[in-house]
């Protein structure tokens, strides 16, 4: 071995130690999601962001903005797309994607309003939605895991036949949530100190996602299946059944969010839920989940939610039309890449 | 401890594990006792990698047994594996980044009450694992990907200790490690083996398996040709045990050195982390090799030259002129063409047919205001055809077909469209998954494009093709180039003596 040769292995093994004289500096990335410090400092940009419009609101229309009744409003409109972006969450950190969330929602929607099902109650109409919407993941996570189909494809495919099965079961008509069912509706007119109930519902998924992702192996499993699925799998990890599971808990937030939309419109129908996976994908991704999967946050998704329904409050409120809506929309979409790939790049 | 001990606590018979095309492991027999270090040597594709992975339940052999303790095992995953006492330290793809250092120490067996996992448990146990390895500074908070090479692998090394692991597998573990990280790994192995465990060790320094070994096993060409020799064995004995090879390789005559005038000049080129300062230049006519392991940089290298990756220091000139640095397009200007290592994936469009293929790069010859000239296309793919001795001779069927030294062959075709234009041709492993048989026409179509005055520079991992090719030869370990000299003056055994350990034999 050559003098030189040494002097640069050893040159190499230095970094170490540097690294560990900065450890003070890391721990400064926070306790929860310290080992995901890219997420924390992008929610940073999130949280600024939401002040930023909240002061935007405030400035063009100081009489109605700031009143309990658009706050809630806002709430109630972030419950049912926040709802299924947790599952899409899950999903895209696993390394998928879930095209078909809107329309599986539709479908649950349209089951769970059917004469026959109305009939059982609305406990029933309740569990019916939920059980529709994971059967649905469960088929597209056995396509994908066992099937061997990309993500992208068979949960298009679901995405299109969801909608044309909920056409078919109700004949493309909007199934009104009977009188006796009204506990449905319950659930967006009762208040618990100002709040709808589907707030809850909603801060309740958004709270269990935290946990699953945060606290337990599955979440654990989650990041490794979509940051290097052979390490994960020679780590003793069995991929494909995880995969699956990620689908199923997809449809499972589906059907949840099928109750709250049920509740707030008091009907189920074919239409409901249009583009909502396109929603839902941009919110996970301006929350800075990685669109390769293996990085991302349940905060960042539910702040990128947050972020969408209040462009959309202010355009509502201050009279502007949809098309410049989306146009702002898209424009931050970018933003929020664009941000994500610089902070990306930095520590290393 | 000898051969001759009665039951040894892993046992590996006649171990056959094919993929498609190859046969990677063709009855590999393997023996290691408790407490010791067992050396695994081999060349590149000797099959080290596909038996410690069938070691450690990640491939199923197509055949053969397993026993460890008397006990015949069967892996149906790596989970049963790590479940009788294996643990193994991959040379890559070991660790998740986006996790921390605590959560892949023990990705798939956390620790966790009903699926919640104990977060202050398992940093406790990591910050112990770590200590032990003498690294207690690696916070085990630390995002993986965030951790230097040396790091990731006291990471992996801490994994496989979380296991309880009676036999433990390492991968080239000295590959990422300064001088004196290898010595504390050193003090690890010895810890390990004298309270019973078992390890695998594999490298291509041979020092080290003097220093750490107790006995090796040599693998070539996916056959044990020596089980449980001791370490001591001296080296020139191992390298013949490495080298010797079943087949024959046919290459074409060389030409006497001509004196062309040179066509590639590289000087001062440097890319820290994969090479330094490294010089050379080839002549019209000429065709110079690297020779060097997986990791020395010699890709790197290929790839600097050819504008896929940007220097930091040193440039790059054709002809004497000086090529844009980190621009392939420029390189392709300056009449550069690569066919690189991956041929499926870098080079040929699978779905396309072979004149597809063949014109892809300079399908502006053929079109006139955006309408291709598919009849004069063809005519030139049919020329290029002729002139490789492609098969089958028909420009309409589709690339995938065609076996491997086929489909290099059309790779070169497309840089011999125009072939006024081209200067430099730059071959990455030109004969990975080609047929021994179809390697000699190979080498007589590459020894014929230099003979038209074009400079050619390859790399190989075969060292018996780099010699028997080349016209020079330059060796390049650990992102230096260490010698360089005539192909002739050398022979197969000084260079793998080079490749591994340099000068200190």
């Amino acid at each position: 071995m050559t003098d030189a040769g040494v002097g640069e292995r050893e040159g190499a093994g230095v970094p170490v130690a540097k690294d560990a004289a900065g450890g003070p500096r890391w721990r400064l990335c926070g306790s929860d999601g310290g080992a995901r410090g890219v997420g924390e400092v992008h929610h940073i940009g999130l949280v600024a962001a939401l002040v930023l419009l909240a002061v935007v609101g405030l400035v063009t229309e100081p009489d109605n903005f700031a009143t309990s009744g658009n706050i809630v409003g806002i709430l109630a409109l972030a419950a049912t797309i926040g709802v299924i972006t947790v599952g899409q969450t899950f999903v895209i950190i696993g390394g998928g994607i879930d095209l078909s969330v809107g329309a599986v929602m539709a479908l649950a929607s349209v089951w769970a309003t059917t004469v026959a099902t109305q009939s059982y109650g609305p406990g029933v109409m309740a569990l019916c939605a939920v059980l529709v919407g994971t059967g649905a993941g469960v088929l597209s996570g056995l396509l994908i895991s066992y099937g061997r189909l990309v993500p992208f494809i068979a949960t298009l495919a679901m995405l299109v036949a969801a909608r044309g099965l909920a056409q078919r079961m109700s004949d493309r008509r909007t199934q009104l949530v009977r009188p006796e069912n009204d506990a449905i509706e319950k659930l967006s007119t009762t208040k618990v100190l100002g709040l709808p109930l589907v707030v809850y519902i909603f801060a309740a998924v958004a709270v269990a996602g935290w946990v699953l992702l945060n606290r337990t192996t599955f979440g654990r499993r989650t990041f490794a299946v979509g940051g290097n699925p052979e390490a994960a799998r020679l780590a003793g990890i069995d991929v494909r059944r995880h995969t699956l599971l990620l689908y199923a808990l997809s449809g499972f937030c589906c059907g949840i969010a099928a109750i709250i939309i049920m509740a707030r419109t008091t009907t189920g129908s074919s239409t409901h839920g249009d583009l909502y996976e396109l929603d839902a994908i941009a919110a996970v991704i301006i929350g800075g989940t990685l669109l390769t999967g293996g990085r991302g946050t349940v905060a960042g998704s539910i702040l990128g939610v947050l972020v969408f329904t209040l462009i959309t409050n202010l355009f509502i409120l201050n009279g502007l039309q949809t098309s410049d809506q989306l146009i702002a929309k898209g424009v931050i979409i970018v933003i929020a890449v664009l941000l994500q790939r610089r902070g990306l790049r930095s520590p290393t | 401890m000898g051969p001759s001990e009665p039951s040894p606590l892993l046992r590996m018979r006649g171990i056959v594990k094919r993929f498609p095309g190859v046969r990677a492991l063709d009855g590999v027999d393997l023996d290691v006792q408790a407490g010791e270090v067992h050396c695994l040597l081999g060349q590149n594709g000797a099959g080290k990698s596909t038996l410690i992975k069938v070691l450690a339940g990640a491939h199923q052999p197509d055949a053969g047994e397993i026993a460890i303790g008397g006990e015949p095992v069967r892996f149906a995953g790596p989970t049963a594996a790590m479940r009788a006492g294996v643990a193994t330290i991959y040379q890559e793809l070991d660790l998740v980044d986006g996790l921390s250092v605590a959560e892949n120490i023990f990705l798939g067996h956390e620790k966790a009450t009903l699926g919640f996992t104990r977060r202050g448990d398992a940093e406790r146990a990591a910050r112990e694992l770590l200590g032990r390895l003498g690294h207690g500074e690696i916070p085990p908070r630390r995002e993986a990907g965030r951790l230097p090479a040396a790091g990731k692998q006291v990471v992996s090394m801490a994994r496989a200790l979380s296991h309880d692991a009676r036999i433990i597998v390492m991968d080239e573990p000295s590959a990422a490690l300064a001088h004196d990280e290898v010595a504390n790994l050193f003090r690890i192995i010895r810890e390990l083996t004298a309270a019973g465990v078992a390890v695998v060790y594999i490298s291509h320094r041979l020092e080290e398996i003097r220093e750490i070994g107790d006995r090796v096993t040599v693998l070539k060409d996916g056959r044990t040709v020596a089980v449980g020799l001791p370490a001591s064995t001296p080296t020139d004995d191992i390298v013949a045990l490495m080298t010797g090879r079943d087949v024959e390789y046919v290459f074409p005559e060389r030409p006497e050195a001509g004196d062309g005038p040179e066509v590639l000049r590289v000087e001062g080129l440097a890319l820290p982390g994969a090479f330094e300062d490294v010089s050379f230049s080839v002549r019209a006519g000429e065709i110079v090799g690297l020779a060097g392991l997986v990791g020395s940089g010699r890709s790197e290298i290929l790839e600097t030259v050819y504008g896929a990756r940007r220097p930091a220091r040193g440039r790059v000139l054709v002809d004497g002129r000086p090529v844009r640095p980190g621009d392939t397009g420029a390189a392709v200007r300056h009449g550069m063409g690569m066919a690189p290592e991956e041929r499926k994936s870098q080079a040929l469009l699978m779905n396309e047919t072979v004149a597809g293929n063949v014109t892809v790069a300079g399908m502006r010859r053929y079109a006139a205001f955006g309408w291709l000239n598919r009849r004069r296309e063809l005519a030139d793919v049919r020329r290029q055809i002729a002139a490789l001795d492609i098969r089958p001779p028909d420009p309409r069927r589709p690339v995938a077909t065609l076996s491997g030294g086929n489909q290099q062959k059309v790779v070169l075709a497309r840089w011999l469209l125009d072939d006024a234009d081209l200067r430099v041709l730059i071959l990455d492993e030109p004969t990975r998954g080609v047929d021994v048989g179809a390697r000699a026409e190979l080498y007589a179509v590459i020894r014929e494009l230099a003979g038209r005055g074009i400079a050619v520079l390859l790399v190989s991992s075969e060292v018996p093709e780099v010699l028997g090719l080349a016209d020079r030869v330059l060796v390049v370990r650990e992102g230096r180039v260490v010698h360089s000299g005539d192909a002739r003056a050398l022979d197969e055994g000084a260079v793998l003596n080079m490749i591994m350990e340099g000068s200190a034999l």
